[in-house]
């Protein structure tokens, strides 16, 4: 490249000039594309944050118990605390009773280690006889749990702003008393499972889809037109159709009662006193999954599929490979993009999927998302949700990255 | 050896596609042992079907088809041996040209040695050594052309097709690829069959030319008969310039009949499909043939005058209202001899009744 700079004929630099001519042109792009990047923000990407933050964001209890938190710093954690740590609970405690706010800091505390919530109710009630001096002796004497070290060990450790405790509850771990991370109790890991159910269930959801979708989407790119456009509204239809609907209809047809059942009888695959159980375990989720989430593979299988000439078929043919050699050595390379980009599709949908098993899957049909739906509802633990569903959505980028590692995210075609 | 002459055959082939038009009708063609032979027609004229039944993908409603004496009706597309060079190319776009090139000859089973023996041979066919290891896309329209061709010639078939593979190209490098086709297909001597919509190319590259209409061959012929002894008014105006003029049969005697045409002007004609007095008529004449001012002696003389001049470069064409035909249509070359031409003369214009051909008035 030449240093020398180049000047347009009125001696402003050319790429100055060339910025000044495109000026209006980008304002104009940025203008028309300026309502959709603030409709992100509000709805996207301002929530998703708050959401992430939530997940580590401690400082609420930090707040409440301001004293005890500077107090309790200095302590080793291996015998019990002084006098100081006491006195600065009873000053923190005398002011939440007075403003009637310590109901809040129970919750939060109960989550470090059951049993705060009766200790803190019950001196709270006592705080009144207090006298001033010697508070380590009252408190004990209030309840003996004061001088249990596990539960002054709990307190010091919701000490911190941030945390990512809920992170590691995520995956079965916990801090214990010494601030060692540790596996939970084998009676209380249930989230390990969950994730490896969520998994097994969208790998094999996209697995279905895969076969069913195939030989739909191949029919779809090869039949004339008439015929195609009909067949591509039966694949639509149920797209169109509210996905609750869909849901509750597989909830007829799988129930003990249901025609799908009945037909098992009438075979004579089933006695009639035992009919296989469809709906409410994790058939019910693979049947109901896969035919909902069908359409997502057949599109953009069908889209590459229409780009394949099929002279390449014949020329296949026509050079001498019988038809499934030339099937499998022409055509089907040819439509990894689009297996691809539907497998992907499919996998992160399933994976992140909430009404379907929730209404057929029961308790064995129930995954990841279920749990994060269960903890924004009913457990009201939000900072564990947003820390579950941050590691679906890192796991989700991380499927995408090793996509794109191994086919490359350009090989991709959704049409 | 003797050459084979019926080494393909199509037997008397109908075709239809949806039980209701024939595509094509009781087709009969003879096609000789390494000859070059061009399927030309104007488009749906059939002669993609025709193609298509040879290699395999259609079957013959009615008839069969004959390769080397063997029926091939039964036989599938991948075991006929018949190499084909698709209008698109129809390069694996997964596959670099080796792999391309490669693929006849592995589902062969030939070993790799010998294979890549004839991939280079091939390659150097087409002059495209070197670029084994492109992929389908890297490379220019013409050298994909190249490629397929190579491809279908690799595995050494018995006969090649080729479906109007110039198609997409431009017109000098149209040109420079049939010349090359042209001399690939002599100096191996493989049976070709060629299909396109393109006279030019047909005249350029073909031992025998068939043209299709109407799901028949029209006439089967060397091009330059086809172009000098058109037997039917459809071959005449398909294949490069015609006049023509309407008119009926007022005498017939040997080699030379009398037309009275529409304007009651007489004109003598060779009488090539009519039979007997009173017959209607189209007479068919090349621009060429047609000489203005002719200072030999010549049967038919006209005055014609000048409606439109158009320049050409190395020729002028001249719209001249002959006989009552408005468009007949004259070649001046662009020699120094220029003539006084100017749009409302009136010129002098002559030739021959034996180029002169009075065929069917369709």
């Amino acid at each position: 490249m030449s240093t020398e700079q180049i000047l347009s004929s009125d001696g402003l630099p050319l790429e100055v000039s060339l910025r000044k001519a495109e000026r209006k042109n980008k304002l104009k792009a940025l203008f028309l594309v300026g309502p959709l990047f603030l409709f992100l923000i509000i709805t996207y990407v301002f929530p998703i944050g708050d959401m992430l933050f939530r997940s580590i964001d401690d400082r609420k209890i930090t707040k409440m118990l301001p004293n005890t938190f500077t107090a309790i710093e200095k302590w080793d954690g291996q015998n019990l605390p002084g006098e100081p740590v006491y006195a600065a609970l009873y000053e923190d405690l005398a002011y939440l009773k007075k403003t009637k706010t310590y109901g809040k800091i129970i919750a939060r505390l109960n989550y470090e280690k059951g049993g705060f919530s009766s200790l803190i109710k019950k001196t709270v009630r006592k705080l009144g006889k207090f006298e001033d001096g010697n508070y380590k002796e009252q408190f004990i004497n209030v309840h003996k749990r004061w001088g249990q070290p596990e539960y002054l060990v709990a307190l010091k450790n919701a000490a911190p702003n941030w945390t990512y405790a809920k992170y590691l509850k995520g995956v079965d771990l916990k801090f214990d008393q010494n601030g060692d991370i540790v596996q939970q109790p084998e009676d209380r890991r249930i989230h390990k499972i969950l994730w490896l159910r969520t998994l097994k269930v969208a790998f094999w959801v996209t697995i279905f889809c895969f076969i069913l979708a195939y030989p739909i989407s191949y029919l779809l790119a090869t039949l004339p037109m008439k015929y195609s456009n009909l067949l591509m509204i039966c694949v639509l239809l149920p797209f169109w159709t509210s996905l609750l609907v869909r849901t509750s209809s597989w909830m007829v047809l799988l129930q003990q009662q249901g025609p799908i059942n009945d037909l098992i009888v009438m075979l004579g695959l089933a006695a009639n006193d035992n009919r296989p159980e469809l709906m409410y375990n994790v058939i019910g989720t693979f049947v109901a999954m896969t035919q909902i989430l069908l359409p997502f593979m057949v599109l953009p299988l069908y889209s590459v599929m229409k780009t394949i000439s099929p002279s390449l078929m014949r020329a296949g043919k026509s050079l001498g490979g019988t038809p499934f050699v030339a099937f499998r050595k022409i055509y089907f390379p040819l439509t990894v993009p689009g297996i691809g980009a539907g497998s992907l599709l499919v996998f992160i949908l399933a994976i992140g999927y909430y009404i379907t098993p929730a209404l057929v899957g029961g308790a064995s049909g129930s995954l990841i998302s279920n749990t994060i739906a269960y903890h924004m509802k009913s457990s009201l633990d939000w900072s564990f949700a947003a820390a579950l569903g941050t590691m679906l959505l890192v796991g989700v980028l991380t499927i995408y990255w090793i996509y794109n590692k191994l086919v490359g995210i350009d090989n991709i075609k959704l049409g | 050896m003797a050459k084979n002459k019926e080494f393909v055959k199509f037997d008397n082939v109908d075709k239809s596609y949806d039980g209701k038009i024939l595509v094509v009708k009781g087709l009969n063609l003879d096609i000789e042992e390494g000859e070059f032979v061009t399927m030309l027609g104007p488009s749906g004229s059939g002669k993609t079907t025709c193609l298509m039944m040879l290699a395999g993908f259609e079957t013959p409603t009615h008839g069969e088809i004959y390769l080397d004496g063997k029926v091939i009706s039964n036989i599938p597309p991948h075991k006929r041996g018949i190499g084909m060079v698709f209008q698109n190319y129809a390069l694996f776009p997964h596959m670099t040209v080796y792999e391309n090139l490669a693929f006849p000859l592995r589902v062969r089973k030939i070993p790799k040695d010998e294979a890549d023996k004839k991939i280079d041979k091939a390659l150097s066919m087409v002059s495209l050594h070197g670029f084994e290891a492109r992929m389908p896309m890297q490379l220019s329209g013409g050298q994909q052309q190249r490629v397929a061709v190579a491809r279908s010639l690799v595995f050494d078939p018995q006969v090649v097709l080729m479906d109007e593979p110039l198609g997409a190209l431009d017109k000098n490098l149209r040109e420079s690829m049939q010349y090359e086709i042209k001399h690939i297909h002599e100096s191996i001597g493989v049976t070709v069959v060629y299909v396109t919509h393109d006279q030019t190319e047909a005249l350029t590259m073909s031992n025998r030319i068939a043209v299709f209409n109407d799901g028949k061959v029209q006439q089967l012929s060397s091009p330059d008969e086809l172009y000098e002894k058109p037997v039917n008014s459809f071959v005449a105006e398909f294949i490069g310039e015609n006049n023509k003029f309407l008119g009926q049969v007022s005498d017939i005697s040997g080699d030379k009949c009398k037309v009275k045409l529409e304007d009651g002007t007489e004109i003598l004609a060779n009488p090539v499909a009519v039979k007997a007095k009173g017959d209607k008529t189209k007479v068919s004449l090349r621009p060429e043939r047609a000489i203005i001012d002719p200072t030999d002696k010549m049967d038919n003389n006209h005055k014609g005058k000048i409606e439109e001049i158009i320049y050409h470069g190395d020729h002028t064409r001249l719209r001249v209202d002959l006989l009552g035909n408005k468009d007949f249509i004259l070649k001046v070359p662009n020699s120094t001899a220029r003539l006084d031409l100017k749009k409302g003369n009136v010129l002098n214009i002559g030739w021959n009744s034996i180029d002169c051909r009075a065929l069917d008035p369709k």
